[in-house]
């Protein structure tokens, strides 16, 4: 596991599970991946795959109640000799549990409406782990590679917008979006 | 140009021939708007349904899911349902979700019309 895992995360949002609120969930995953070096393709792909993990979770986690807690965390993987780095996306709730074993798609040949979240954040992502939360909720792991070893993810060169807190845990104010 | 408020606009070009166009992204937030919209304009039992897609920059699945579904009533009243103008990003949900074959997609409106 990577050592992203294990520290504090280096943009942390915590909204509430009004679908009003997706698209600047989105936007704003977006905007951090292109400054992680993903293309704008993958970039619309990693936002798609948060919005329909958040769409999940108002949906069947929260039976579409809108006031309740979802936390987005996001970690940039660095690159190294063997690989490009990427970006390390993590959804926590405090729904209803489910066994993780039974988060999966539905076949695709069958077409009727709904049941494609999974699907797409499989196809999207190169990782995607379900897992009970303690002590209530679920949560969700995403990883994306970047595609291209010399654009290692950094967030470090002070430029980004003031809601994205880099450096030392000690330096961010609090590091959450509300 | 639409207002910014507006979420979908609906007209006939020709007798027969019905356009649904979202003016928005259509996400969980906005897509019950448009489901409304597209059942509206197929109660209406037009020769031909044409959902306009150039003002859309983002869909997610309930939009897909929308769609399938309006998809499903033309195939059962038999008035061809055709998406058009499509962006590449949205293209790119249809093939994640493998449904690009499923629908009619064209560049244009007038492509559609010519279909």
């Amino acid at each position: 596991m990577s050592e992203t895992a294990n520290t504090q995360p280096h943009l942390r949002l915590e909204l509430i599970s009004d679908p009003t609120y997706l698209c600047g969930a989105r936007e704003l995953v977006a905007s951090v991946s292109r400054r992680l070096g993903f293309e704008d393709m993958d970039c619309s792909k990693i936002a798609l795959a948060v919005d329909e993990a958040l769409c999940n979770i108002i949906r069947h986690g929260y039976n579409r109640a809108m006031d309740k807690p979802i936390w987005i965390s996001l970690w940039p993987i660095p690159g190294d000799e063997h690989s490009a780095g990427g970006i390390r996306i993590v959804i926590e709730d405090e729904a209803s549990q489910v066994d993780p074993s039974k988060m999966k798609s539905r076949e695709l040949d069958d077409i009727r409406p709904g049941g494609l979240g999974v699907h797409i954040i499989q196809e999207v992502m190169d990782e995607a782990r379900y897992e009970r939360r303690a002590p209530k909720g679920m949560r969700l792991t995403m990883v994306k590679h970047a595609p291209r070893p010399d654009s290692a993810p950094t967030l470090s060169d002070g430029s980004c917008s003031a809601q994205i807190h880099t450096g030392t845990p000690a330096a961010r104010p609090g590091g959450r979006v509300r | 140009m639409p207002d910014s408020d507006t979420v979908v606009e609906v007209h006939a070009p020709r007798p027969g021939v019905m356009v649904v166009a979202p003016k928005q992204d259509v996400d969980l937030s906005r897509s019950p708007e448009l489901r409304n919209a597209l059942r509206s304009a197929q109660d209406r039992s037009p020769g031909m349904l044409v959902v306009d897609l150039t003002d859309v920059g983002y869909m997610d699945s309930s939009g897909l899911a929308t769609l399938v579904e309006a998809m499903r009533t033309a195939k059962s009243t038999g008035a061809p349902l055709v998406l058009a103008g499509m962006h590449a990003k949205v293209r790119a949900i249809f093939e994640i979700a493998r449904l690009d074959q499923f629908f009619t997609i064209v560049d244009t409106v007038d492509d559609a019309l010519a279909v």
